[in-house]
């Protein structure tokens, strides 16, 4: 049996139409369409493997997908800034509705109140989790938001060396350092306690919960910022938010995050959404969509972008950053999984995050040849020193399905930090705590 | 519709009325287990909180308030939306379908190469076929977003000419057509930008890149097709121009969707290129992201792509950082369920399938632009790519924001306005080739009943949308009195 030209599934056009409307146009076929095209250059041979069926290429990115091993049939205690937490099925479909997945940037708002109310609602509640006066619709991701926090703070201060605390996600400071350096930007850093900062410093930047998991309080980071006239800039967890003080209360000028952490799926790494929040005094000085609410000319409230002359289409190379997209849809993920947690079930799920991560650090800490490096408190994560490298560990531990945590060897003796979070079940611990014996 | 009733908004179900203000304490929309462990100590009460203020709503509500919202919004799934230069084609569902499989969803970014090998294989093939589609040698697919990928195509030049000593080329060219992104990112990579005209058939004005390319020429940021929707015949001598003065050049290919299976970017000689997966490769737009941006370079460039790319190694994937990466510019390896659509696309289509999408999306173009030629102003009339740009200042009552606000009640989203800059009361129109010329028929109709309207009466355009969830709203308003988020009524 020979198989039928190829269709796409996608494209209307009949060869019918294709003669109609090329009547219209007045060219006779559709190759003269790409005259302007030199013609050395026309139509190379395009080298791609053979357009497949719906059913053959499920099969096979389905196959590409089994031989993935993750947290969603096994237990994981990795987290290091993305987080397996608990979705409830509501939230997928409300997400994927063709209304908030197909639509774009709401230029015409007439038609996008859905859209732009959803950005309200995820400004409201990144607002509300890190106790700041105002935030943005959303950024790329932590690290990215992180890094543009950086830049802000020398737009504001007219500085141009920036404090990072050496307990900040080696990966944010990585991105920051990318995006630094072109503009001259100095990143440099600093002890995490109590530094003691030049006076030339635009911003500190700390993490809360820190990259090794602590919760500190931030007053004395506050002070050393306030001390040389630097922003503090912290970037936060939102879920340990839901217990924690907020960094607005420890007095923060700029809060970013990643969304992640509000119940997206990690998806290897992407897409997630950055958080960003700030004083209202910076919001000029801010990257990003924002939306406003305001009233039509029947009186009417509604909601548009607004404080767009900060931005790349009016105001070009003097904008406050390139970047045009809001990851709205990410956003509008976190608003629904938030706003089905409620201030209640935010709490209880932090709650079960902090009761489960004391519970398995202290059964490590039992453990003949395993310690807690770091005194202290902690939400969800610690670092343990293991008797053994950690990818030794983690190897014996993967033969038995279970996911380890992250290799902090370079920083921690033998250190691994391990994640608990809400999935976590007593067994899934347990069992963790036995092959950790078996792995000493 | 339950909006136009002034009273509205004291009804229960008025999808205006925000979270906050639909919470009422004891209400809950989870479930959640008690906790199976021995109690543990709490946490210090001094780095506690009790002032955290989130929605009390039970499942039902969130699930009507949410749909409600989503019903105020067009989208690709329940009209047309020509908007120009995003590329606003139907996204497959099955593209939605194979980034959701537990095995990518469930996959954490840390996790060790070995655990992740089916995702690295993709994103290996990923990078393979860009790199065919593009012409170019090696890719990295970290960018985020379009605007993303290019600050990164930027950085990537800056390290390269850095690499040669001659890192004090500052002076980045860019056509007056480009999208405001392009000197943004060259902004935000430190360099100075430097406006060039674009000739009057709408090509860049070559004697003005001769005019500028000298010992301080870093570069050149260049869109292809352009903005005006046009095959720039001059590129590859601005290349060979900017080239020979020491420079680099970089592609914008946000409208790459016109040139699929037509031509190759890297053989008119560009030497890195972003692709807009979330326009060419039908990943959905979500209301403004996420997107990705791949860049594809060639040999000059591959060496500084952003960390990591995906390399194999005998029988297994791995991550690499390339020899003189310009470093991590986000967190992980990029927006992998972005990229999983745009494979499953790509898988679907192969090259005959690509090169159909490039066609029709141009004859597309075309159709249009001869159906609505008389109703506009057209410079340059040339035949275009993947979309037309008119101006509506042909007739002086109605501007481009009354056509498109018009065009809103017929049920169409607007185009593009007012953009390119370099067009007075631009209209650009971008069909793309997932729509039908039934579809193309009827936008065509209710653009003619539109230009009936204003020949009648030219004022009554400038009250349209009368058939939206709101009518024009005050944008002045809200920029000088800034309300971004709901506050608790003691506080307002």
């Amino acid at each position: 049996m020979t198989s039928p030209p190829f269709a796409s599934p996608y494209i209307p056009n009949t060869d019918a139409d294709r003669a109609a409307m090329l009547r219209a146009v007045g060219a006779a076929s559709v190759d003269d369409l790409f005259g302007d095209i030199p013609a050395e250059h026309r139509d190379p041979a395009l080298d791609l493997p053979p357009p497949l069926s719906e059913m053959e290429l499920r099969a096979e990115i389905e196959r590409m997908a089994a031989t993935n091993l993750h947290g969603g049939d096994r237990p994981s205690f990795l987290g290091a800034g993305v987080y397996r937490r608990f979705i409830p099925a509501v939230v997928p479909p409300i997400v994927t509705r063709g209304e908030f997945l197909t639509s774009y940037t709401p230029y015409q708002p007439e038609v996008s109140q859905g859209t732009l109310q959803g950005s309200f609602e995820f400004q409201t509640m990144t607002a509300q989790l890190f106790g700041m006066e105002a935030a943005n619709a959303g950024m790329y991701d932590g690290a990215t938001s992180l890094a543009e926090a950086a830049l802000m703070a020398c737009r504001v201060t007219r500085r141009y060396r920036v404090a990072v605390a050496h307990t900040v996600n080696p990966r944010y400071v990585e991105t920051a350092r990318t995006y630094a350096a072109p503009q001259g930007v100095e990143i440099v850093d600093v002890a995490a306690s109590a530094p003691a900062l030049d006076d030339d410093i635009a911003c500190l930047i700390v993490q809360y919960p820190n990259f090794f998991g602590c919760v500190e309080d931030l007053h004395a980071q506050r002070e050393a910022a306030r001390a040389v006239g630097a922003l503090f800039v912290v970037s936060a967890d939102p879920v340990a938010c839901g217990l924690f003080k907020s960094p607005g209360a420890y007095g923060a000028d700029i809060v970013t995050g990643e969304g992640q952490a509000l119940g997206v799926p990690p998806s290897f790494g992407g897409p997630f959404v950055g958080l960003f929040a700030c004083k209202q005094d910076y919001l000029r000085q801010t990257p990003g969509r924002i939306v406003g609410k305001t009233t039509d000319t029947r009186g009417r409230e509604g909601y548009v972008l607004t404080m767009q002359p900060r931005e790349q289409h009016i105001r070009r190379e003097r904008a406050t950053s390139n970047i045009c997209t809001s990851t709205a849809l990410i956003a509008l993920w976190a608003t629904v999984w938030t706003a089905c947690m409620g201030k209640q079930g935010l709490r209880r799920l932090a709650e079960l995050c902090h009761q489960k991560a004391h519970y398995a650090a202290s059964r490590v800490a039992e453990l003949p040849g395993y310690s807690l490096p770091i005194e202290g408190e902690f939400f969800q994560e610690f670092v343990v020193s293991c008797p053994r490298p950690p990818v030794e560990v983690n190897a014996r531990l993967e033969a038995n399905g279970v996911i380890g945590g992250l290799d902090v060897s370079d920083r921690y003796r033998n250190g691994m930090l391990l994640c608990v979070t809400e999935t976590a079940t007593r067994g899934d611990i347990d069992r963790l705590v036995e092959l950790l014996a078996e792995a000493a | 519709m339950l909006l136009q009733d002034a009273d509205a908004r004291a009804d229960a179900h008025d999808p205006r009325r925000l979270l906050m203000e639909r919470s009422v304490a004891g209400r809950t929309a989870v479930t959640l287990p008690a906790s199976d462990v021995p109690a543990q100590p709490l946490p210090d009460a001094a780095l506690l909180r009790d002032d955290l203020e989130l929605p009390e709503v039970t499942e039902g509500e969130v699930v009507r308030y949410f749909t409600r919202l989503s019903q105020l919004n067009f989208s690709v799934d329940t009209n047309f939306y020509p908007l120009g230069s995003c590329t606003m084609k139907y996204n497959p569902k099955l593209n939605e379908a194979m980034a959701a499989l537990p095995g990518f969803a469930n996959l954490h970014p840390g996790q060790p190469e070995s655990q992740a090998q089916g995702a690295l294989e993709l994103m290996h093939g990923l990078q393979a076929y860009l790199c065919e589609i593009t012409g170019m040698s090696a890719a990295g697919l970290t960018p985020l977003a379009g605007a993303h990928g290019e600050l990164t195509g930027i950085l990537m030049i800056k390290a390269c000419l850095e690499s040669r000593g001659e890192g004090a080329r500052r002076k980045i060219l860019i056509p007056d057509t480009a999208h405001g992104t392009n000197p943004a990112s060259a902004a935000m990579g430190g360099f100075d930008v430097v406006s060039v005209p674009s000739d009057a058939n709408g090509n860049i004005d070559l004697e003005a890149v001769r005019r500028e390319a000298d010992e301080t020429l870093a570069g050149v940021m260049f869109t292809q097709p352009t903005t005006l929707g046009l095959f720039d015949v001059n590129a590859a001598e601005m290349c060979r121009i900017a080239h020979e003065a020491g420079g680099l050049v970089y592609a914008d290919g946000a409208n790459m969707n016109a040139l699929l299976g037509r031509v190759k970017l890297g053989a008119l000689g560009f030497d890195v290129v972003h692709l807009n997966l979330h326009k060419t490769f039908t990943t959905p737009h979500g209301g403004g992201g996420p997107g990705a941006g791949p860049v594809c370079a060639n040999d000059t460039l591959a060496p500084f792509l952003p960390a990591p790319v995906v390399e194999r190694r005998g029988d297994a994937y791995a991550l690499a950082d390339p020899p003189q990466t310009i470093g991590r510019v986000g967190g992980w390896q990029g927006n992998f369920g972005v990229l999983a659509r745009a494979y499953t696309y790509i898988r679907l289509m192969g090259a005959e399938g690509l090169r159909a999408a490039a066609d029709n999306a141009v004859l597309n173009a075309n159709y249009l632009r001869a159906r609505l030629r008389d109703l506009f102003v057209l410079e340059p009339d040339r035949g275009v790519m993947h979309e037309v740009v008119f101006s509506a200042r042909k007739r002086r009552g109605a501007r481009a924001i009354d056509v498109s606000k018009r065009l809103l009640d017929y049920g169409f989203h607007a185009p593009t306005m007012y953009f390119p800059l370099v067009v007075a009361e631009a209209l650009m129109i971008e069909p793309t080739e997932t729509e039908s010329k039934e579809t193309l028929d009827a936008f065509v109709e209710a653009m003619e009943r539109i230009d009936a309207e204003a020949a009648q009466d030219e004022h009554f355009l400038h009250g349209a949308p009368y058939h939206t969830p709101v009518s024009r709203l005050d944008e002045a308003a809200a920029a000088r009195r800034p309300e971004l988020r709901w506050r608790p009524a003691a506080s307002t």
